[in-house]
Order: C-alpha cells, then sequence, then structure tokens
C-alpha cells in the first residue's frame, strides 16, 4: 500500500503540488490525469525523490521514503518514462539488468529475469537480447523500457507518460499488454498521464489533477458519473460521457437468460461495442456466448440503463 | 562498390604506413629520391641522430602531452557540468583560451628561463595547446547527453559516480575522442618546433635543413611529421567509428 500524506512541493513559492493525499493499493493500477502544468510529473517524482516535497510525506507499506537513502528507495521502486529514456550504449539484456546488477544479483538469476520478461513482453529473447536500442522500433523500445523497470520485481512502478511518443495503434496495444502484465504479476502501478481514455481505459483508480490539487479520487465509473467539478466534468467529456462509461463495463456483467437472434457477441466484449453492434444491426438484444458456449444475451434495456447518468 | 571502396582504404592505408616505417628505420633505401634536392656533394639522408630515434621521441613527447592534457581537460569538464561547477565554466574556458591564444613559440621562450632547455618547455607547450580542443569537446559532450537516459538513470537508483562512470563518460566518449584527435595532430605539428629548446623531435631535421639550405633534410622530417600525422588522424577516426558503431547511437 502507498500513502500519500498530504505532499506539497513549492517552487518559488508557487504550489506545483498543493496537499496532495490519496492511498494507493497494492497490486492496482492508479492513473493521475490532469492538463499539462498540473503536477502529476511533479507528483510522481516526489514518490521517488527525484523531487524533494517542501513538505508531507510517502509511505510504502507503513514506511516513509526518507528512512532509506535515495538510491536504495529507487532501486525498489520502477520508473519508466516517456521517450523510454534505455541506455544506448547497452545491449537490451544490459538495460533490463540494470537495477538487479546494482542490487548484486548473480548473473544466472539475471539472465533468468531477463528472458522472462523479454517473453513476458512479446520480445523473443534469442533475437532481441543482444541487440541495442537504436535496432528496435518505438512500440519495442517502450517495451523493453517498461521490463527494465520491472526487472527488480519492484514495491511499486511509477510511468510518466509511458506511451506519450508511440503512434495509436501501438499505444491502444501497449495499454492491452501493460493491463495484462500487471494482471500476471499483481504489480502496483502509478501511471501519468494526460490523456481521459488512457486513465479510463487503465485505472482502477483515477486521480485528477488541476492546479496541483487533487481534486477527485475514485473510480472511472465514479468520475464519469460524479465529477467533483466543472473541470473533472469538462476532463471526462460532455456528451460522450455515457459512452465512455459503458466502454467500462464487459458484456458479461449483464447477461440475462434467454435468446435473442443473430450473431454473438464474446463475454468481455464493452457495453459501448454491444450498444454500437445493437443499433447497426438493428436489434434489441444480443446472444453473449463465452469459450464457445451460449451464456445469455444482453439487451438493449439494459445497456440503455447503465448508461443513464443519474 | 561499398566493398571495394573499403578494400581501396585499407590498401592506401596499409602502403602509407609501410612507407614511413621504411623511411624512419632504413632512410637510406630513398637517398635516390632525395639526391635531386639535396646541395651538391652534400650529405642526403640526415645522420646526426637516427630518425627512428627522434621519431620515437617525438611520439613520446606528443603522447605524453595529450594524455595529460587529456586527463586534465576532461576532469576539468566532469567539474564545470556538474551542477556546483556550472560557475566555473566561464572561468575554466578563459584559462584553456589562453593555451590558445599564446603563439608555441612565445609559450616556449617563456617556459626556458623556468624549466630550461629541453623537453620540459616543449611538454609545457604541447600539453597548454592540447587542451582547448579536449576541453571544448568534452564540455559539448558532457552537457548533450540524452535527457531521458540521464533521468532514466537517477530514477532507477544510479548513484552520482555510476552515472558518470557507466553512462556520462561512455556517451560522451565519441565527441571527447574527436577533440584528443584535432589536438594530437596540433601536437605532432607544434613538437617539431621543440627542437628549438633543443628537445628531441623531428624538427631537428627540418631546422637542419634550413639552416644548411638542405631541402633533402626538410623534406625527410616534414615528410615523416606529416605521415605520422595522417596515419594517427586516420586511426583515431576509426577509434570514433568503431565506438559509434559498438553504441549503435544513431541520432536521426
Ligand atoms: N524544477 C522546476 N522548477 C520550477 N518550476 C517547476 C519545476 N518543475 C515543475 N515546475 C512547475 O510546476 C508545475 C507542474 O509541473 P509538472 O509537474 O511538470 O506538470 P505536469 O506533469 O502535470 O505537466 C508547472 O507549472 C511547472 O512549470
Ligand atoms: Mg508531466
Amino acid at each position: 500500500m502507498i500513502e500519500i500524506d498530504k505532499i506539497s512541493k513549492l517552487y518559488d513559492g508557487v504550489a506545483a503540488v498543493d496537499e496532495v493525499s490519496m492511498t494507493v493499493d497494492t497490486a492496482t493500477i492508479t492513473v493521475i490525469v490532469g492538463t499539462s502544468g498540473s503536477g502529476k510529473t511533479t507528483l510522481l517524482r516526489m514518490i521517488n525523490r527525484l523531487v524533494e516535497p517542501t513538505s508531507g510525506e510517502v509511505r510504502i507499506n507503513g514506511k516513509s521514503t526518507h528512512s532509506v537513502s535515495k538510491t536504495d528507495l529507487r532501486r525498489r521502486i520502477g520508473y519508466a518514462i516517456q521517450g523510454h529514456g534505455l541506455f544506448p550504449h547497452y545491449t537490451v539484456a544490459r538495460n533490463i539488468a540494470i537495477v538487479p546488477t546494482l542490487l548484486g544479483w548473480s548473473s544466472e538469476k539475471i539472465d533468468d529475469r531477463v528472458d522472462e520478461l523479454l517473453s513476458l513482453f512479446a520480445l523473443e529473447p534469442d533475437q532481441y537480447r543482444d541487440r541495442f536500442p537504436a535496432e528496435l522500433s518505438g512500440g519495442q523500445l517502450q517495451r523493453v523500457g517498461v521490463a527494465r523497470a520491472l526487472a527488480s520485481r519492484p514495491d511499486l512502478l511509477l510511468m510518466d507518460e509511458p506511451f506519450g511518443a508511440l503512434d495509436p495503434i501501438i499505444r491502444a496495444q501497449a495499454q492491452i499488454d501493460l493491463r495484462r502484465i500487471q494482471q500476471t504479476l499483481g504489480s502496483t502501478i502509478m501511471l501519468v498521464t494526460h490523456d481521459m481514455e488512457e486513465a479510463m481505459q487503465l485505472g482502477d483508480r483515477v486521480a485528477v489533477m488541476d492546479q496541483g490539487r487533487l481534486v477527485q479520487y475514485g473510480t472511472p465509473a465514479e468520475i464519469i458519473q460524479n465529477p467533483a467539478t466543472e473541470f473533472v466534468a469538462n476532463m471526462v467529456g460532455g456528451v460522450d460521457r455515457s459512452l465512455r462509461l459503458l466502454s467500462l463495463f464487459p458484456v458479461s456483467e449483464f447477461v440475462e437468460d434467454g435468446s435473442a437472434e443473430g450473431e454473438s457477441v464474446e463475454a468481455n466484449t464493452s457495453l459501448r461495442d454491444a450498444l454500437s453492434i445493437c443499433l447497426w444491426t438493428g436489434r434489441d438484444a444480443l446472444p453473449v456466448v463465452q469459450d464457445g458456449s451460449l451464456l445469455g444475451r444482453v439487451t438493449l434495456d439494459a445497456i440503455r440503463k447503465r448508461a443513464a447518468i443519474s | 562498390m561499398k566493398k571495394n571502396a573499403i578494400k581501396w582504404s585499407t590498401i592506401v592505408r596499409v602502403l602509407l604506413v609501410v612507407l614511413l616505417i621504411s623511411l624512419v628505420v632504413m632512410p637510406t633505401w630513398f637517398s635516390w629520391a632525395f639526391q635531386p634536392f639535396a646541395p651538391e656533394k652534400g650529405p642526403i639522408i640526415y645522420e646526426r641522430a637516427s630518425l627512428l630515434s627522434l621519431s620515437l621521441s617525438h611520439l613520446g613527447l606528443v603522447a605524453l602531452a595529450s594524455i595529460v592534457a587529456t586527463l586534465v581537460a576532461v576532469s576539468l569538464a566532469i567539474l564545470v557540468t556538474r551542477p556546483l561547477g556550472t560557475a566555473f565554466l566561464p572561468l575554466s574556458r578563459t584559462i584553456t583560451n589562453m593555451g590558445q591564444t599564446f603563439p608555441p613559440v612565445a609559450v616556449l621562450a617563456l617556459a626556458v628561463p623556468a624549466l630550461g632547455f629541453g623537453t620540459g618547455p616543449t611538454l609545457v607547450a604541447l600539453f597548454l595547446y592540447g587542451l582547448l580542443p579536449i576541453f571544448e569537446n568534452a564540455i559539448t559532450g558532457f552537457s548533450t547527453l540524452p535527457p531521458a537516459t540521464m533521468e532514466a538513470a537517477r530514477g532507477l537508483g544510479l548513484s552520482r559516480w555510476q552515472r558518470l562512470i557507466r553512462v556520462e563518460i561512455p556517451l560522451a566518449l565519441p565527441v571527447i575522442l574527436t577533440g584528443v584527435r584535432l589536438s594530437v595532430v596540433i601536437a605532432l605539428g607544434t613538437a617539431t618546433i621543440g627542437s628549438t629548446v633543443a628537445a628531441k623531435t623531428l624538427g631537428e631535421v627540418i631546422i637542419a635543413g634550413l639552416l644548411t639550405n638542405n631541402t633533402a633534410y626538410v623534406l625527410q622530417g616534414g615528410l615523416i611529421v606529416g605521415l605520422f600525422a595522417v596515419l594517427i588522424y586516420d586511426a583515431l577516426v576509426q577509434l570514433e567509428g568503431l565506438l559509434l558503431a559498438r553504441y549503435s547511437i544513431s541520432n536521426d
């Protein structure tokens, strides 16, 4: 568990981060979202003490981040940034091995870990281990950057706009991969983005920042349904809100008994996509299947009910 | 095409090395070539000291001065590119610039009273001349490191020292080497003047030629110094290329 306790950072008397408090549960993704200059990066960098807070404290599993040296702290916290920041003079394997090497792992243990991570990120170890960063594509560089941040099984992974430099298709894939890997490893992740769409899609919880202050902290659904301020409402977008909300839920949660005509949808399809299919094919209900067997149906009525923002 | 080009340059390189070694070790083989430039009945090949020992001492002086200049210039560049050292950047620039604005002869003239004749003043002059190109390049190298890489190095938990040794120096090295190369070539030429204060360098051959109106001497000395300069320059270019390829740093 990560506890951020009334943390502030002043630059020349102006608060870049203003008394932010929040608690992050283990094995979840928390997304910090806000416009440019709202203090997201500063907040994130205070957690691994790349920026020293003016006041306040951060505790990781109950221990203050000031109870260990900066370098020890950082070696226990993964850090992945926009533009990956790989060492251009190190091979992929050596890049991933940086923190384990600093921690004095044996070379067999390091080699095993490097191969394990490369496989996890869908990079064939034999093919990629000995390449230099200049020999990788943008998406591959980004994956190696995240693999490096996870190498020593950190208590926490901090990511600052990690997908910012990727084009939309690779970016979408990277988000899906991050979700999958986070679930496989049970990692605790804090991710910064200015993209509300990304925040909604990735976050178990979303923290919205405005001018250095934390204005709302909750699940994506809570934020869409009950935006705390005008600013949050604008960020989640006026007319799109209901569609955004629908994209958060899979049809499996709304399956009811009964039959429906026509082509079926998978259980993990989002309500938003199901709605789109209903409208496109002119149906009032869709059959839902999972692993090839019929679960039931999802109706347009059920979808409509979920979309209504009270 | 590309393959052919590589082959040709290798052949030229080997030929030049062979020519240089023979000139230095067996100068008499080339009497026929220098004869037309020697005074009638005068000596053709310089024999007051062996060309080999002059070359070795010439190269030794250049190497020693360049190594010391590299160590000092790079250390200075490291200091002034730290957050605490930036205040000293203008001062250190002025000092290294001064090394260059003095003509070499003036440095020699000033150094002789302090250090006596011979190697000492020459080393000082070569050292001072070598500082600036290395310092300027090292400053460039250390202040143009990729920001994301430096941020990551800090965020991953490398200490200051580890960042310097493992990231900053290796990444700045190709640019630093460019400075070293310039400075070595300047030193190879400047060292010839050292013989005016009795340092043992190839300049001795050239000056003897000038004093006795023996163009053959001037050519021998000049040719050897020139070949050394070309070949060493080329070797350092190759080394930089190797480093860049090895690091695969492509700034596109
Ligand atoms: N080192 C610094 N010195 C002075 N001001 C800073 C510094 N870092 C950030 N700021 C200011 O703090 C505010 C928040 O910056 P930042 O945390 O980078 O925002 P974000 O990541 O949300 O875009 C900005 O107004 C920025 O100008
Ligand atoms: Mg930022």
